[in-house]
């Protein structure tokens, strides 16, 4: 394996972690004006993401720097390309990390409610335009011989990627609401359940209408990088185990399951991009490879004993800090704002 | 507008944003970490509360600084994608670096420490907020590498029609970043020392004379002294460094238009930018030697030499910086800094002898004393980049090369005003929560425990 193969290995776990971690965060966010019915619910349910959000967010931007380091041709064209729609992702960011710091911060119901509707809005843009770029990353948009992006913001706004940035978000609310049926107690914990149970349905449905969708769409199955085998059909299998697992209460299993559907539809969307990290639907000669976007061979080398050691590093304490604060939030005791 | 100008103007509006929080959060940091090891140690509740009343201003600022980086670390992407693409090989690696090593260990332990009073043990939650504090200033260090690099390009050569990195190490070893790094480290120092300063002042002279603020007063007059002896310090041997890696930015900086031996230092000057000359100026006879090279002797190059030099070099073009930017800049961040040396040195002054009743108009010069270093950061960084220009990287590649070629002046247009937009409206929330908690009572502190109790028994 060469050292281009390795980083987009690397970039792919980066993009796993982000969407695991902060696929439950968003969901959270979503749900939070809607679960939350007094202001100590609503606290309650920020407090379980309250610790780890800010790092979890740290994988998104790991993961930039990790493109713009390793494929700067890749970060230069997806960033530039994608540029409305990455300005509103960030505005949406902005104001939703600020929201979790500020909305406890007064006394105020109109305040509070002002600054949870922003975390909301926060929260869904990003995970509905994470799945419309994704989409259109796999689905091609139009790339001419130098790597330049020809189209425009409304290029980007097609069925095909619709339906893959709402199919992120039931996905993200329904790990969310799992996750929060591990954090909750009481009442909440019987709406976040109850939530869970209604989402998985129509989550599963619109997951495999996106499958189906991108079987004409795309070239993601006539044109396999690598044949993903069973790992798709593994991702499947997770999605609809979740049901099931829900109805017999078992949050914990089905929290892993939905993880797993996450982490596997991100690993069958990168082994069919393989090699390519863009692809260009002018002409398929034009799409960004691991090989024509990359950095010197001197600079992946760097890179790599970069993240090979502090990966696992930032694994270790990252997963330290949730098994600190593993116990379930209870609206009766005491919280920190 | 065109995209180029406009561009420049967002990065410019979105940075110095940007770094107005992030001084804070580099010395605040460790000053709060100082405290909780002080309450640690002694056990001595003023401490823990001066570690609870700053802690919480600290989380405030911290909040918009953390959410502006990240418009940092992608428009480089979005409309610079012609540096990205040139420089990436070099640049990408240590933004990518500062996200691994700095920002995961930043976020993780902020967390951790936010959440832990109560559940971890005292000693782990110490280690917490100092682990905040180290990541936020490795951050500092490895986004300076970055920097430098622009400044004084080391460790690449011209292959493939790009620039790629050979030497990762003299990256981190350019003489640059350890001239600009203590520049930067003891500015946020001193930014810090004020904020506590100054707000202990109103404290101890509007309110009450409480132990904590007496406590807190004297750590932010001896935080600000150290820092402001040190931004000076270090800036007066960066500048001397700059002198040799960037002499037009020191010529800029001196509006000096010819070479001089012994040169003279500028107090004042109005220059004509266009014919290159002064229209009026006061000036000091070879002390601009002095400063340059600790001597009354010396050679220091001027604007017309360099640019001749610079055309022979580069090929024909305008090498020279906007000066009377760059002249007024330098001399605004200097001007501030040196304020900032008598304020805090009078400050530690009072405090060493116990003395905290102040005439009015002292107070009131050590309240608004809290804004000069913002003063000096933000026309320290605008001096440094602007006098850089016309360069992106300093000889290698110009800025006006180096924007989007994809992204039309509208788009632009847009971004600029939304986030110039969500900016002043998050600087207003800020200001006022910054505002409403630096007011806090003492009996106060114990934090929002209290805000959420209150808001139970209010609907009870």
């Amino acid at each position: 394996m060469d050292l281009n193969t390795l980083w987009f290995i690397l970039i792919a776990v980066l993009f796993i972690g982000f969407f695991f971690l902060e696929g439950f965060d968003y969901g959270v966010g979503i749900l939070l004006p809607f679960l939350g019915k007094e202001d100590n619910e609503r606290r309650a349910i920020i407090n379980s993401i309250g610790t780890n959000w800010d790092g979890n967010e740290v994988w998104m931007i790991t993961a930039g720097g990790a493109m713009f380091a390793a494929f700067p041709n890749w970060y230069a064209t997806l960033f530039s390309g994608f540029y409305l729609a990455l300005v509103v992702m960030l505005l949406a960011l902005i104001a939703r990390g600020v929201a979790f710091e500020y909305r406890s911060k007064k006394d105020d119901t109109a305040w509070r409610n002002r600054w949870d509707w922003i975390i909301f809005i926060g929260s869904i843009v990003p995970a509905l335009l994470w799945g419309v770029a994704i989409s259109n990353i796999i689905r091609g948009v139009p790339i001419d011989q130098n790597m330049n992006f020809t189209g425009n913001f409304f290029t980007l706004l097609n069925p095909y990627s619709l339906v893959g940035g709402v199919a992120a978000v039931l996905l993200f609310t329904l790990h969310g609401s799992i996750f929060l049926s591990l954090k909750l107690t009481d009442n909440l914990l019987e709406r976040a359940q109850k939530t869970a149970m209604k989402l998985w349905l129509p989550t599963t449905a619109l997951l495999f209408i996106y499958v189906i969708y991108g079987y004409y769409d795309t070239d993601m199955f006539s044109k396999l990088g690598i044949n993903p085998g069973i790992v798709p059909i593994l991702a499947g299998l997770a999605i609809l185990s979740v049901g099931y697992l829900l109805k017999i209460k078992k949050e914990g299993w089905a929290f892993v399951m939905t993880g797993i559907t996450i982490a596997f539809s991100t690993i069958t969307i990168f082994m069919g991009l393989f090699p390519r990290v863009m692809v260009s639907s002018t002409n398929p000669d034009w799409s960004l490879t691991i090989y024509n976007a990359s950095s010197s061979p001197y600079t992946l080398t760097v890179m790599s004993f970069v993240a090979l050691i502090f990966v696992p590093i930032v694994l270790v304490y990252q997963a330290w800090s949730y098994w600190i604060f593993r116990k379930r939030i209870s609206t009766k005791q005491k919280m920190e704002y | 507008m065109d995209v180029l100008t406009l561009s420049r103007w967002q990065f410019a509006i979105t940075t110095v944003y940007h770094f107005f929080f992030v001084p804070i959060t580099l010395g605040l940091s460790i000053a709060v970490a100082i405290m909780q090891t002080a309450y640690y140690r002694t056990g001595n509740e003023s401490y823990k509360k001066m570690t609870k009343f700053w802690g919480k201003l600290f989380l405030i600022n911290f909040a918009i600084g953390v959410v502006t980086g990240i418009v940092q670390e992608f428009q480089f992407g979005m409309n610079w994608s012609q540096y990205s693409r040139f420089m990436g090989d070099i640049f990408g690696a240590p933004l990518a670096i500062e996200a691994l090593l700095a920002f995961f260990m930043e976020s993780t332990f902020l967390g951790i420490w936010i959440f832990g009073w109560d559940k971890l043990p005292k000693k782990i939650h110490l280690a917490s907020i100092w682990l905040v504090a180290i990541g936020s200033n490795l951050s500092a260090i490895w986004i300076l590498t970055a920097n430098s690099f622009m400044q004084q390009p080391v460790g690449y050569a011209l292959k493939n029609g790009r620039a790629e990195m050979t030497d990762f190490f003299a990256l981190i070893a350019n003489e640059n970043l350890w001239y600009q790094f203590p520049h930067v480290f003891f500015g946020a120092i001193a930014t810090a020392g004020f904020l506590i300063l100054s707000i202990s002042a109103y404290q101890i002279i509007k309110k009450q004379k409480h132990d904590v603020f007496i406590k807190s007063f004297k750590f932010g007059a001896l935080y600000a002294f150290i820092g402001s002896v040190l931004v000076i310090l270090a800036g007066h041997t960066q500048a001397q460094h700059i002198v040799k890696a960037q002499p037009m930015k020191m010529a800029a900086a001196e509006a000096l238009w010819n070479t001089e031996n012994p040169a003279a230092f500028s107090l004042f000057t109005i220059g004509n930018e266009k014919e290159r000359k002064d229209v009026f100026a006061i000036k000091i006879p070879g002390l601009l030697s002095f400063l340059a090279y600790n001597k009354f002797e010396g050679a220091v190059q001027g604007i017309n030499q360099l640019q001749k030099a610079d055309e022979a070099k580069f090929g024909p073009g305008d090498y020279i910086p906007p000066v009377a930017i760059a002249y007024w800049t330098f001399r605004t961040m200097v001007g501030a800094g040196s304020l900032m040396l008598l304020i805090s040195g009078f400050a530690l002054y009072r405090s060493y002898k116990n003395k905290f009743d102040f005439k009015p108009w002292v107070y009131k010069t050590i309240f608004w004393s809290m804004l000069l270093p913002f003063i000096a950061n933000t026309t320290g960084w605008l001096f440094t980049e602007i006098a850089r220009q016309p360069w992106t990287v300093y000889g290698v590649f110009k800025t006006a090369d180096s924007v989007s070629n994809t992204v039309s002046a509208g788009e632009v247009l847009f971004s600029m005003i939304s986030y110039t937009l969500l900016y002043a409206v998050l600087m207003i929330v800020m200001i006022k929560l910054f505002i409403k908690y630096a007011d806090r009572n003492v009996d106060e502190i114990e934090s929002e425990e209290d805000v959420h109790d209150n808001s139970i028994l209010s609907k009870a």
